[in-house]
């Protein structure tokens, strides 16, 4: 367990005997920025969901920060420092925008702490400076139902971050936008992972090339290889099951 | 000992049928498009009445004797018609929204309730007045601008309902009773069983008579059960049906008609809830209040069973028409129960503790199984 | 959101303001009206209608923010109105000293008081049970339920099926609560005064009116701050507040047993002014009509939710009177009606449309572009960033 930060060995789930992950083992350190590829079905979201604590393992386990979190609800998993921003944008479409960063901000989640807040002095000039950084200062008033899909994706990145968590888990945040929005999300993420650990899962290779350090290819359910962007492009077992079709 | 015993065990799955009969429509339904229909209750008791109107027609003719298995296809086909009327009207603008769903078809129901009470001549004249006179005016009122159309339907629903409240009024006064009289009105109506049900099947070695109604309704429901399976399972829509169940979107994608899947669910969900309504009508006396007596029992049903799940519901509606039918009838003879009622100064034997208590049986139930008999599992895409 | 404490401040005195000078014309000036035109009768009604309307709050905090739909809550009103009506039971006439056992007990043949009313000989226990007593058995149910993260229907169903089980336990107790017949209230008395006495029931008028404020400001607290927000995140979507690390089963929790609670005293408000409480309060009907009050004026609107319930009531009053057989069309009709084309009810329609049709009436007809470019925060954004660089320069 010594110092990783994501510890994760022989992890097995299956559902009805079909085994979504399979016998992956994987870690992670402190620090370290990592992005996740592979094929549909390689068990990628899967993989999330059992980190976060909404897919129990069958199998294996999942370490974080030493603690085993097998016997932890999502909640608590979140509390813990794990924060996950999903596939598809996922914010509260009829708060505010400053009211979506808010609740993320708050890091008194206890049902008395919300009931009788604190006065945070902090907290409004903290929000305002993330919301410059996602560039969504000129719209914090409006209800993030009026945002466009690519502000949504800046809006969740930035929950993400002002929630503050050790590890952030970011689920393809590329997925829909522009090629400018694309890099602008690059550019946050290597700014980010400056004070943060992040694990990223992505589809499109342009974004990763920009942006990662270290590559983990899955393959149904298990690790296929893992190294620098330049090694994991250069095995023969990753071009024939993933890279390959792209070069069809 | 062994009497009481069949007989327990007869008349628990003779309850338990009536359940899975009056559940396996809303069982469909729910399955496949998430919608809970608190008009089902009232579906019964359209088909209820049905059964009480064929009944009357084919009175004193040859077919008299028959009469329930017409009876049986009347209900259906009255029930399904109202049901993809429902479906097309109302429910196929509310999908995604269960919650809505479950309050307009609640809507519905009050309306079906009390029309069966005053349902007259003179008040079918005047609703369709009302209707023609409305869908007349919305169109003639297409032209106005969008931001005055609220007012304006509001107002043109007010004059068209004045109008026919007027003409029908006048009529009533016209011609009087003929006009007026309810169809049926607010008491109740009797159904009586035709002359080949009533009795029982005595067997040598028990004490006990099997009611040929309740086997009948038990026959009814397995062929019911059959069939339903047979259309899932083994029909060109039954493989549409089942697809659209697991995956809405891709089944649209591969050129399925999920709105035409959608609406012959429905109908079909609602005439299996006709076929029910013919078959509790042979139980007792049909009025306005019949489908609230059925609906609670049948939703538990749905939630204990799991969604889209034939054998699910099966089980769920055998345990607790069982489990209720034992309780009601022979808790009040244990001893341990009989001493605790004392001490507490609450009969907890009596018929109404059955309820009770298995309602508390379901919510521990659903302590170790949220998602039912036979939950869906996998991967989803929200939770 | 945007703006400064003290506006925040001075904008709730305000409302503060408005609310109690609304509650002291309704005490005053409402009823002086209605008998001045002979019309005595409805005052007694509003008085009814406004404890209804604090069941609505409930009905509003947990399904107008939170989304959740209860159809029980019928069982929470009876609760409430049981507790009151059982300690009313027992009350001495004047002249009499000591408790009295209740009449249909002595009727019953039964000649020691059950345990289960001992309690309900105090009034300090009778107060807090009203609302307590259903927070509790909402507490308890919803603790089972939503930790099971049983959502949507399911727990609609659940709930109705929990009204129905009472329902029938209430109606079963003919030796303890007097089963189907209910407990009357208007023949006992408190304090010595008969309870169906123009006094009485003038006290109890004024009670309504002031919980009803209160429970206005208590719910105006709960759904303005962070809780607030909380709730309406758990209504768009309940796993990201889960993965954001807040525990929504609490939440939901906390707020079903508030609900119940505000359901519970309104049960309480209503048994006395209308004189009787049977296990009809326990009725499916009412439970979902309770909803209706709340759709009608407006979901997520605490003013909709107490507007709603009096203009429906009123509705139901009036219809019956003119057209008893029509109610329940109409009633249907309002079910279809406020989820197909007025989803946000009266307030939410005259929130969009009033401000629109106002500047139709005022100003000049212009042509107007989507989005207006006034009010693109996009725009103000970027102007606000330019100006800023030129006072920089």
């Amino acid at each position: 367990m010594s110092g990783k930060l994501l510890a994760i060995e022989n992890l097995t789930v299956s559902f009805d005997g079909f085994k979504a992950l399979n016998n992956l083992t994987f870690s992670m350190d402190p620090g370290e920025l990592r992005v996740i590829i592979g094929p549909n079905g390689a068990g990628k979201t899967t993989f999330l969901d059992t980190i976060t604590g909404k897919t129990k393992p069958t199998q294996g386990t999942v370490h974080f920060k030493g603690q085993n979190l097998a016997k932890f609800k999502e909640h608590t998993i979140a509390k813990m420092g794990i924060g996950r921003k999903f596939q598809t944008p996922r914010v509260y479409l009829n708060l505010s925008v400053r009211e979506n960063m808010g609740l993320a901000y708050n890091q008194q989640k206890s049902l008395l702490k919300t009931l009788f807040p604190k006065s945070n002095g902090g907290e409004k000039d903290d929000i305002a400076q993330l919301l410059e950084i996602v560039g969504l200062l000129g719209k914090a008033n409006s209800p993030a139902s009026l945002l466009a899909h690519g502000e949504k994706q800046r809006l969740e990145i930035g929950m993400l971050v002002a929630q503050s968590p050790d590890l952030l888990l970011v689920d393809e945040p590329v997925a829909g936008l522009t090629d400018e929005e694309t890099e602008k999300v690059g550019n946050l993420l290597i700014q980010l992972a400056k004070k943060h650990s992040i694990l990223v899962i992505e589809h499109d290779m342009e974004f990763v090339r920009q942006i990662a350090q270290k590559v983990t290819v899955l393959h149904e359910g298990s690790v296929l290889c893992e190294g620098t962007m330049d090694e994991v492009q250069s095995d023969r077992r990753v071009i024939d099951v993933y890279l390959g079709n792209q070069e069809d | 000992m062994w009497s009481a015993l069949v007989d327990g065990l007869f008349s628990g799955v003779s309850i338990g049928s009536v359940l899975l009969l009056s559940a396996l429509g809303l069982a469909i339904v729910f399955g496949l498009m998430g919608v809970i229909n608190m008009a089902h209750g009232e579906l019964m008791m359209l088909g209820a009445y049905t059964t009480v109107l064929v009944q009357g027609t084919l009175k004193g003719t040859p077919l008299f004797d028959s009469y329930i298995l017409f009876a049986l296809i009347a209900s259906f086909i009255v029930t399904a018609l109202f049901g993809l009327l429902l479906e097309r009207t109302v429910i196929r603008y509310l999908y995604g929204r269960p919650l809505e769903t479950l309050l307009a078809t609640w809507g519905v129901s009050l309306m079906l309730q009390q029309f069966v009470r005053s349902v007259s001549w003179e008040f079918i004249i005047g609703t369709t007045i009302a209707i023609a006179l409305f869908m007349g005016g919305t169109i003639g009122i297409k032209r106005i601008p969008a931001k005055f159309r609220d007012v304006s339907t509001a107002g043109i629903g007010l004059v068209a309902g004045t109008i026919a409240l007027q003409i029908s009024n006048a009529l009533g006064n016209m011609y009087g009773l003929f006009m007026t009289k309810p169809w049926f009105g607010a008491q109740n109506q009797d159904v009586t069983a035709p002359q080949w049900l009533r009795g029982g099947l005595k067997l040598g070695f028990v004490d006990v008579q099997f009611s040929y109604v309740r086997i009948f309704i038990i026959v009814l429901t397995v062929i019911c059960l059959a069939a339903v399976y047979f259309f899932l399972n083994r029909t060109q829509w039954g493989l549409r049906i089942r697809a659209v169940t697991q995956n809405r979107s891709m089944s649209s994608c591969l050129g399925i008609p999920t709105d035409r899947v959608d609406a012959l669910t429905f109908a079909v969900g609602s005439g299996l809830a006709g076929i029910a309504g013919c078959a509790v009508s042979l139980l007792g006396s049909v009025g306005p209040n019949t489908g609230q007596n059925y609906i609670i029992d049948t939703f538990m049903v749905v939630v204990v069973g799991g969604v889209g799940n034939l054998v699910g519901s099966i089980v769920a509606a055998l345990v607790i028409g069982m489990s209720s039918y034992l309780y009601g009838t022979f808790a009040g003879q244990i001893p341990v129960i009989q001493d605790l009622s004392k001490a507490i100064g609450i009969d907890l034997g009596a018929q109404t503790m059955a309820k009770v208590v298995v309602f508390a049986l379901i919510v521990v139930f659903l302590q170790f199984k949220p998602g039912g008999l036979f939950p869906q599992k996998g991967r989803t895409v929200d939770a | 959101m945007n703006t400064t404490p003290r506006r925040n401040r001075s904008r709730l005195l305000i409302e503060t303001l408005i609310v109690v000078a609304i509650a002291i014309a309704m005490m005053t000036v409402v009823p002086g009206l209605l008998n001045a035109v002979g019309q005595s009768f409805r005052v007694g009604l509003l008085g009814r209608f406004m404890a209804l309307a604090i069941a609505a709050l409930g009905i509003d905090l947990i399904w107008g923010y939170t989304g959740i739909l209860s159809l029980g809550h019928g069982l929470f009103f009876a609760l409430g109105g049981y507790a009151f009506s059982m300690f009313l039971q027992l009350q001495p006439p004047p002249g009499a000293t000591g408790l009295q056992l209740p009449d249909f007990l002595v009727l019953y043949g039964v000649t020691d008081l059950p345990w289960l009313w001992k309690p309900f000989e105090s009034l300090p226990f009778t107060t807090i049970a009203i609302v307590l007593l259903p927070t509790i058995v909402a507490a308890i149910l919803g603790y089972l339920v939503f930790r099971n993260r049983i959502r949507g229907v399911y727990f609609s169903i659940l709930t109705q099926a929990a009204l129905i089980v009472f329902f029938n336990f209430f109606n079963g107790q003919q030796k303890l609560i007097n089963g189907t017949n209910g407990l009357k209230t208007d023949t006992t008395y408190l304090f010595g005064q008969v309870m169906s006495s123009p006094t009485m029931q003038a006290n109890f008028y004024y009670l309504t009116i002031v919980l009803l404020a209160l429970a206005y400001g208590f719910c105006r607290w709960l759904t303005s701050g962070r809780f607030g927000q909380l709730l309406i995140a758990i209504r768009d979507d309940e796993p990201r507040v889960r993965f954001t690390g807040y525990d929504p089963t609490v939440f939901k929790v906390l707020v079903f047993a508030v609900s119940a609670g505000l359901a519970g005293i309104a049960g309480a408000l209503y048994t006395v002014q209308s004189g009787i409480i049977t296990p009809k309060a326990m009725d499916i009907a009412f439970s979902i009509e309770m909803v209706i009050w709340v759709a009608v004026g407006g979901r997520g609107t605490l003013v909709g939710a107490v507007l709603g319930t009096l203009i429906v009531n009123f509705a139901r009053s009036l219809l019956s009177e003119q057209y008893p057989a029509f109610w329940l069309f109409f009633q249907g009709a309002l079910f279809l009606a406020v989820v197909t084309v007025l989803p946000d009810g009266f307030v939410g329609w005259f929130k969009t449309n009033i401000p629109e049709l106002v500047r139709q009436l005022t100003s000049k007809t212009k042509i107007s572009t989507y989005p207006s470019l006034e009010n693109n925060p996009d725009l103000d954004y970027e102007r606000q960033v330019v100006s800023d660089r030129k006072s920089d320069r």
